[in-house]
């Protein structure tokens, strides 16, 4: 969110800086994480007393412990709840709820989803390791459907939640998907977050160097990701690939993936993203590409601008204000029948 | 032919209002009760209606009934037994037999009462021929009949007409207790503003009520009851639920604070989410919440940010809530928790009042975790306790859990309307804005509540949080003596409260052979019995607490100068463990009912003459 602010002092990432240590495992995605935040909180164009940063429990919710602001670090699963409460109550902070895969989608996914439809104004940044890391490697509601980990010694025979299909199933006017090894592309998401007035979801794909170690390599890796991974940037044409030689185009009612060239598809034929539109159709299609037959959607796929709760809250409160003839309490208490002795 | 009755003077009547739940028992009995309420009469009443919103037609499952006391005299409870019962069906006759007084006035539907409304009530035989009201002043009146006799001209349809019978009957007690009908025109025009065939309808029946009264032989006396003397001001029927939500919105206007309810709808207390979410205009903001935990995790984080913070559940929510709270106790954040409790465990006896959530609210965490306990006693003073909660939250920075249940949620007594100017002051524990002194979890050396500093405010910015924290600094801490301190600091907090408490006040000789001892929503019974008993000459003497954690500092000097101790509560002994607990040089006996349903006056007195012939 951007708040109207007039005389907001220029800050820099020193401004939202802590001097304690930082107790993430050497090598977590974390670091690259919040060092994107803290880039991004200085342009966003908010005093630095305005911000607030409520998580939950897991590895990610320590977040609030090392960011300069004010922090809530709430309960397991419950930091969308808390978070609601103070944007609800100060609709003028900047708020950011910091949580993981286990506290967002198993034991928070009511409050999460919850949060996308009443599409309250707040910047949700998921932490997606796909691994329960703080209670050292047992497997997350994100984990695919087969792996190995402490809980599931013959592979886990859950399908996983895709953070982005649930949130657009819930309403959300904003997803982002964006991994921890691009700087660029995680202070870009941000910044669109800040800057969308709602609840808006950033699905960072991250590393756990300790329990789930390369998990998203086949994204992240130089070698592959400009094959598997699509960056969809608004009014842009969906194209991938080394040589940008790959795009998108609609087959009747279905994504397929084309070569330039190919079957006589020309660059004309690649579909244009719109971020901004209301209907979900395309997001949701986007959102779920899965690999190996199609490119893993990155960067911001839906960006719909509606309106949001604390915004219609404080409307519905000054018009109340306005038009009743009860201004106090004690008016309140001797409206209506009072029988006087 | 209009007689000329015989007219008695009364000092209190119960009336029992009772019908199938689609009848509009509880509206006629709010209409007798404002109507009383105009000529003077002190007042108190108890809806009792089926946890289903519909129950079938007809069965007992589906009886809603309505009970109001009205009196000359200081009403405190909403009576034992009934002088008059309106009963519209035979299941209303069936359900509320029990509660009506020997002699009682039983005024019935007779269009209502053939072979298979017998049946489906549960009767084998006619009640109105075996011998069932014998004893009883039966008015048996052609309710439905003369109700669509009187309506036939205005082209309504059936089923409109037939809920406006519930006015004849109405019309009925006017005449029986001399009310004027223009008081009931009043209501039902403020009741049916916009729908001016519906106000014609009701007033029409009223009316109709009133003349069958006037004529019939059953009725030969009426019954006058003057206004209550010595009482001068303004007043208001108030609900419990609706007094807590004006205490909380008075907390917020005294304090400064806006006030933020987050809330998931449960019976019996959902009616404070309600009344909350009509006060925009004073600027109350209400969460609907996803669920109980959502419900006081938006709070504490409303109150993070600086709101009056407070939250409202019954005892299952509570039992939800719990990790919550047990968050505020570690945060240090103002937050009020009022649970309206009701029968359980589980689901239990939902629109029932019971007092069983004593121990959740003092113990039911994890971790120590400690919190202030305090209990409304009369529907009315849940508003002083709900301010009381606010201020003691705002200044302490300490959770406070309030317990009121379904009794004083539901039922309805006449209010002093209070005036803002002459409430206590409330001055929450704000930080300075670029206090260069400020740390997160210092403290008050004489209160040791924290300051609270809202997110917005210049240089205080600072993290709190579910992990331990270090002295003063806030920094998270494992260390071994830190957390020893901490958790003794936050149990002394509370402790500390104790100079906001009142002291007891004993009602009675402050030595006597009997003390009794209630707590919250048994007071108007305990009361009423123990004044009867002190007038027959009775060495008995009693106590209420509204204040549990902590316990007011005169407890042990008042317990100590009694032969015996009762402790009376609708649970299996909760108080009396606690106070067993806190004051153990003391013999408590205890007397408990778990019925679902609150104490009767006769019943108390029995109990506490049989303790006082005890040897």
């Amino acid at each position: 969110m951007a708040t109207e602010n007039i005389n907001i002092p220029e800050l820099t990432k020193k401004d939202f800086q802590v001097d304690n240590e930082i107790k993430w495992c050497a090598g977590c995605g974390n670091f690259a994480i919040l060092n994107s935040v803290i880039n991004v909180l200085p342009n966003i164009g908010v005093r630095k007393e305005d911000v607030v940063f409520v998580s939950g429990i897991g590895c990610s919710s320590r977040f609030p412990y090392y960011i300069k602001t004010y922090g809530f670090h709430g309960l397991h699963g419950r930091a969308a709840a808390i978070a609601s409460g103070v944007k609800v109550a100060n609709p003028n902070l900047s708020v950011w709820q910091i949580t993981g895969d286990g506290d967002c989608m198993a034991i928070g996914g009511n409050h999460f989803i919850h949060l996308l439809r009443r599409n309250i104004d707040i910047n949700i940044l998921l932490l997606n390791n796909k691994i329960y890391g703080l209670t050292k490697g047992q497997y997350s509601p994100t984990t695919p459907k087969g792996s190995k980990t402490k809980t599931s010694p013959e592979g886990t025979i859950e399908e996983a939640f895709k953070p982005g299909e649930l949130a657009i199933g819930s309403g959300a006017h904003f997803f982002a998907r964006v991994v921890d090894t691009d700087q660029k592309m995680m202070r870009d998401a941000f910044y669109q977050s800040a800057m969308h007035k709602g609840a808006a979801l950033t699905e960072v794909l991250e590393n756990c160097v300790i329990f789930n170690h390369a998990a998203h390599v086949d994204i992240t890796d130089k070698a592959v990701k400009d094959e598997n991974t699509i960056y969809l940037q608004h009014g842009e044409k969906m194209l991938f690939g080394h040589e940008k030689d790959k795009g998108l185009v609609l087959d009747g009612l279905k994504l397929k993936v084309v070569k330039i060239g190919e079957e006589g598809y020309t660059l004309d034929d690649i579909l244009v993203h719109d971020a901004e539109c209301e209907d979900t159709t395309l997001h949701y299609m986007l959102a779920r590409m899965n690999r190996p037959e199609f490119p893993l959607a990155l960067g911001v796929i839906r960006n719909f601008q509606g309106t949001c709760y604390d915004q219609l809250l404080e409307k519905q409160i000054e018009e109340a204000k306005k038009t009743s003839p009860i201004k106090n309490m004690d008016q309140l208490m001797n409206s209506g029948s009072v029988f006087e002795n | 032919m209009k007689k000329q009755p015989k007219v008695v003077q009364l000092d209190e009547v119960v009336v029992k209002f009772a019908g199938d739940s689609g009848d509009g028992m509880q509206l006629t009995g709010s209409q007798f009760s404002d109507t009383s309420a105009i000529v003077g009469n002190d007042l108190a009443t108890f809806p009792d209606f089926p946890s289903e919103i519909r129950a079938p037609q007809g069965t007992i499952a589906g009886v809603s009934g309505f009970q109001v006391h009205i009196g000359r005299k200081e009403v405190h409870t909403s009576g034992d037994l009934a002088d008059v019962l309106v009963a519209m069906n035979p299941a209303a006759l069936m359900a509320n037999m029990k509660w009506v007084r020997p002699g009682a006035t039983i005024i019935i539907d007779i269009d209502n009462f053939d072979n298979k409304s017998y049946k489906k009530a549960g009767y084998v035989e006619d009640p109105l021929g075996d011998g069932t009201l014998e004893g009883y002043n039966v008015v048996k009146a052609p309710i439905t009949a003369l109700t669509r006799a009187s309506l036939a001209d205005m082209h309504l349809n059936v089923k409109t007409v037939d809920k406006t019978k519930n006015q004849f009957a109405l019309g009925i007690l006017y005449w029986l207790f001399n009310r004027e009908l223009h008081i009931g025109d009043k209501f039902l025009e403020e009741k049916f503003k916009e729908k001016p065939k519906l106000i014609e309808a009701n007033q029409r029946v009223l009316r109709a009520g009133y003349h069958f009264a006037e004529t019939i032989e059953a009725l030969q006396t009426t019954y006058h009851i003057g206004p209550t003397t010595g009482r001068k001001g303004k007043f208001r029927n108030i609900t419990g639920n609706q007094a807590v939500a004006w205490g909380l919105m008075a907390a917020a206007e005294k304090s400064g604070r806006e006030l933020f309810l987050g809330s998931y709808p449960i019976t019996p207390a959902s009616e404070i989410l309600q009344d909350l979410s009509y006060r925009k205009h004073l600027g109350v903001k209400t969460f609907q919440a996803e669920d109980e935990i959502a419900g006081i995790c938006t709070a504490l984080g409303a109150s993070y940010a600086g709101a009056l913070a407070a939250t409202n559940t019954s005892g299952p929510g509570l039992a939800l809530k719990g990790e919550a709270v047990g968050l505020a106790v570690m945060t240090e954040l103002p937050i009020v928790i009022v649970n309206v409790q009701r029968g359980g465990p589980a689901t239990g006896l939902p629109t029932k009042p019971e007092q069983s959530d004593l121990m959740q609210a003092l113990y039911g965490r994890n971790g120590e975790s400690p919190v202030v306990v305090m209990a409304a006693s009369s529907p009315a003073n849940c508003f002083d306790y709900a301010f009381m909660a606010s201020k003691i939250a705002l200044e302490r920075m300490v959770p406070v859990i309030l317990l009121t249940d379904g009794y004083l949620a539901n039922g309805s007594e006449l209010w002093a309307i209070p005036k803002m100017a002459e409430l206590p002051e409330i001055k929450p524990r704000l930080a300075t804005p670029n206090d260069p002194e400020y740390q997160p979890f210092k403290r008050d050396p004489e209160t040791l509540a924290r300051e609270w500093a809202l997110p917005g405010m210049e240089g205080l910015r600072h993290r709190v949080g579910g992990l331990e924290k270090a002295d003063v600094t806030g920094e998270v801490s494992h260390n071994a003596i830190n957390h020893q301190k901490m958790t003794e600091y936050r149990e002394e907090k509370v402790q500390r409260v104790v100079d906001m408490v009142p002291d007891l006040e004993i009602v009675g000789e402050s030595k006597a052979d009997l003390l009794v001892i209630g707590w919250g929503g048994t007071h108007g019974a305990i009361l009423s019995a123990v004044q009867d008993l002190q007038e027959k000459g009775k060495s008995i003497s009693m106590v209420h607490f509204n204040y549990i954690k902590p316990l007011p500092k005169n407890t042990a000097d008042v317990l100590k100068n009694f032969k015996k101790i009762v402790v009376c509560e609708n649970n299996l002994g909760q108080f009396a463990f606690y106070l067993r607990s806190m004051h153990p040089q003391f013999n408590y006996k205890r007397f408990n009912k778990i019925q679902g349903l609150p104490f009767m006056v006769y019943e108390l007195k029995e109990k506490f003459i049989q303790l006082l012939e005890e040897k």
